[in-house]
């Protein structure tokens, strides 16, 4: 082979390289974003929730963006002792009236903070859930007390469209 | 190498004129009218569409479904763009079937944005009860569904004539001068000021055939704008890069003394 | 091979090269040497290869979504192409690049018959490349059913039904493909399972194909034996990459064409009504690629011969390392074959064209002579040509001057024939 010397990596290469990459680049993004979420799903993002035949005591589990979301109508007992309890005592401080529009009325996603599961009602030693996973107890706030979770459980977005109805999402 | 690709590109040609041969069976001259959404720039007028989905809602939905298209997709970039609000509005104005509620019952609803479009009949029997046989088929992807296209569409909504003599047509048959043999079991549907346009413009048979197909073009290829958008894009790109690729080659091939 | 031992210059590459010799397999590739008389005819082979690894990755993107369900695969075709991102890209990439993939694959095959690349010593490469071949054919067929279009489920039931053509146990064979007593939902399924797995068959064999070919090298537009690495050669890095890159690029152009532009043109309108058991297309044609073959099944009036005539259309190239007789690869040295080749080209392509017409009147007439040329070359021809026809001088080497005869002369004459 009688090659001459090119050492260089000039202008040309670069600007070839480049623009190469810039075409990789968009062609791959289009195969990465088929995984997200697609229109469909995102048009279904809010669900409304007749609560009208709920007793104070009882919560009910509706499906919200294919996860439980907790809706309960708390007695007042559990409406105090949710207020009762000292911000230092708390892993993740969070007053029960940041939680919650109505003290009545908890809403929020009832997944457990630590790995995803679904905390049992009525259960634990803080009168409120208890996840069977790994052990976190909630207060009758949703508020994480002991156990692995480091975080309350999440309150979605949600409005009182009527008296008896709730708009979530 | 200008001969290699001359011969590559009129093979590609003949295998394209192939393909057309099989598609178009038929050899009925379509009505032609021009399209805003042909060419590499090619768009949807949004009036038009606007104005097609009111005959569709008017005239064709009493018999044809649309059961791929959203209430949600009206107010979509692309599409007829109704604001979100009127989307909203059209939505509610049908009654959805929901459930079963905690009853196990199956009751009915104002539609939301999320909701398909409401189908005139239940199922493909009940359609075609109601119909002497005949399904009237979803109108989804009607347009791809025939080999002539747009063109097709708009020739038959405006191909209604009177049979010529010696053709017998059966209770409930019609002829169509477009209709691949002629016997249709749709009767004509539109007349000359059959819906009132909100814009003002004119229904003549003409406007309303045009516009329904444009909205019909749209049901079947929503993302037909960002298609040409980002094929110009494509393409101009790959331009460049083979122009810039073609002189690195011509660089590195420099080194040796063969001619690429 | 050939090539030196390759010894990596760090430490810890030679640590690794010692247990994996994933390095010493680079190296072989970049240094690989190629003749470097390669004509653009030669870039189809890398650009296959892009074909294949854009189906496997759209198709794989488009898996993630679509519902192999005869109540349900029409729905979530459509559902990619309304709402999932991108999805109206990625489908029509896919469905579009089938069509490519089998554009490149017959220039890659007609360029192998062009310039005898499937002889001695390149059988194996040759009889990889027809299986390669047979195995795309069966991935694009199955890939047709799925969307579950009125042409899947038609076309499904007229090719599944050749199979009922075998004497005795062609029904019972039927029906085991189907899993029913008609195209239904488990044959979607399974159809669907087998369209996943054929790429990667086809991935394993391509491999193969290019090992075997990593053997004795690459034929080239001359079609004499090169010594490797000589005057004659050049690496592969950088310069079959850039100009398989090149090349490639020309042909991702007129991909994109059809992707953005004229999406549904290569389709049948058909497949956009949902099956219905009860009612045939009017016109049930296979996709173009396959017209070659539908048209010789149909010029035979016996349905058993006529599935024979089919399969041995294909099955025929597998013999033909052993019906080319002649001891000169390049068509070039050969005037005779030259325009026999040209011959069987067009017959190929009347072949398509009458395969997408009705089969009736002039047209089966057609179809009968050009079906008959097309035996009559591989199993006539070729053997006698061998014998008969006077070859001219071929050079000594690509750079070299000729054996007997004006080197320029000849030299001048081989360069006109690759760039016809």
């Amino acid at each position: 082979m009688s090659e001459k010397k090119t050492n260089r990596r000039d202008f040309l290469f670069t600007a070839t390289y480049a623009v190469g990459a810039v075409g990789v680049g968009a062609t791959v993004w289009p195969m990465i974003d088929q995984m997200n979420p697609d229109a469909s799903v995102k048009a279904l993002a809010s669900t409304e929730v007749d609560v009208s035949s709920l007793t104070p005591g009882k919560t009910i589990t509706v499906l919200w963006r294919g996860k439980p979301v907790f809706i309960r109508r708390r007695t007042q007992e559990e409406i105090a002792e949710a207020n009762s309890v000292k911000m230092e005592e708390l892993k993740d401080p969070e007053k029960d009236e940041d939680r919650v529009k109505d003290p009545e009325w908890l809403v929020m996603l009832g997944v457990c903070t630590h790995l995803g599961c679904v905390p049992l009602n009525d259960k634990g030693d803080y009168n409120g859930w208890f996840c069977p996973c790994h052990g976190s107890h909630y207060d009758t706030s949703g508020r994480i007390r002991k156990g692995p979770a480091p975080t309350n459980m999440e309150v979605p977005k949600y409005e009182f469209v009527n008296e008896s109805t709730i708009k979530i999402g | 190498m200008k001969f290699f690709f001359l011969k590559l590109l009129s093979l590609t040609v003949l295998f394209i004129s192939l393909s057309f041969n099989s598609n178009s069976a038929e050899k009925v001259e379509y009505l032609k009218t021009d399209w805003s959404f042909k060419g590499l720039f090619g768009k949807f007028d949004r009036g038009a569409l606007q104005r097609g989905y009111q005959v569709y809602t008017e005239v064709c939905s009493s018999c044809h479904s649309m059961k791929y298209v959203s209430y949600r997709n009206l107010a979509e970039k692309g599409g007829p763009e109704f604001t979100e609000e009127q989307a909203k509005a059209i939505a509610a104005s049908f009654e959805v079937t929901d459930g079963p509620n905690d009853d196990g019952e199956m009751f009915t609803r104002p539609g939301k944005l999320s909701d398909k479009f409401v189908m005139p009949y239940e199922n493909v029997k009940a359609a075609q009860a109601a119909n002497g046989g005949a399904y009237p088929p979803d109108m989804s992807v009607l347009v791809k569904a025939r080999g002539g296209g747009v063109n097709y569409i708009y020739s038959l909504l405006q191909g209604y004539e009177d049979p010529p003599t010696g053709i017998d047509l059966d209770e409930g048959v019609y002829y169509n001068k477009y209709m691949y043999g002629n016997k249709i079991k749709m009767a004509n549907q539109l007349s000359d000021g059959l819906v009132e346009y909100a814009d003002g413009t004119k229904a003549t048979v003409e406007q309303m055939s045009k516009d329904v197909t444009t909205f019909l073009m749209w049901t079947a290829e929503p993302h037909l704008e960002s298609r040409h958008q980002m094929g110009f894009k494509a393409i101009v790109y790959l331009i460049i890069l083979t122009i810039l690729v073609y002189f690195s080659m011509k660089r590195i091939w420099s080194r040796i003394e063969t001619e690429v | 091979m050939s090539d030196q031992e390759y010894i990596p210059k760090s430490k810890f590459g030679k640590w690794f090269n010692d247990r994996l010799p994933l390095l010493s397999l680079a190296s072989h590739l970049t240094d690989y040497p190629t003749p470097k008389n390669l004509n653009y005819w030669w870039t189809f082979g890398g650009i296959l290869t892009f074909c294949l690894i854009t189906q496997i990755v759209t198709g794989l993107t488009l898996a993630m979504h679509y519902i192999a369900h005869a109540d349900m695969a029409f729905e979530s075709v459509e559902h990619i192409m309304r709402d999932v991102n991108y999805g109206w890209l990625i489908r029509y990439i896919h469905a579009n690049g089938a069509s490519m993939f089998f554009l490149a694959v017959y220039i890659h095959i007609f360029r192998s018959l062009f310039y005898g690349s499937y002889k001695s010593p390149r059988e194996i490469i040759w009889i990889l490349g027809i299986i390669i071949y047979l195995l795309m054919m069966a991935a694009a067929f199955m890939g047709y059913v799925l969307p579950w279009g009125q042409m899947s489920f038609w076309g499904a039931t007229v090719i599944t039904n050749l199979f009922s053509a075998i004497p005795l146990v062609g029904e019972g064979i039927v029906e085991w493909l189907w899993g029913g007593y008609s195209v239904d939902n488990p044959t979607l399924t399974r159809f669907f399972t087998l369209h996943y797995l054929i790429p990667f068959l086809i991935l394993g064999l391509v491999v193969l194909h290019i090992w075997a070919l990593h053997v004795p090298g690459n034929n080239n537009p001359v079609g004499i034996d090169i010594k490797k690495p000589s005057k004659d050669t050049v690496p592969f890095h950088p310069y079959i990459v850039i100009k398989d890159g090149f090349a490639l690029l020309m042909f991702m152009i007129v991909f994109a064409f059809f992707v953005f532009y004229t999406p549904n043109i290569l389709g049948h309108a058909d497949n956009y009504i949902e099956a219905n058991p009860l009612v045939t297309p009017a016109h049930i044609v296979p996709e173009w690629y396959l017209l070659p073959f539908y048209a010789i099944l149909r010029s035979v009036p016996d349905k058993l011969l006529g599935v024979i005539a089919m399969l041995s259309a294909i099955l025929i190239l597998a013999a033909l390392p052993w019906l080319d007789t002649s001891k000169i690869r390049s068509a070039v040295f050969r005037p005779l074959y030259k325009q026999f080749y040209w011959i069987l080209v067009a017959d190929v392509l009347i072949l398509g064209y009458v395969g997408a017409m009705p089969a009736e009147g002039l047209y089966l007439l057609i179809a009968r002579v050009a079906t008959a040329y097309y035996f009559l070359h591989f199993l006539v021809v070729l053997p006698v040509l061998g014998f008969k026809e006077k070859t001219l001088p071929v050079p000594l080497s690509i750079t070299e001057p000729v054996l007997g005869g004006s080197p320029n002369l000849v030299m001048a004459k081989s360069k006109e024939s690759m760039k016809q």
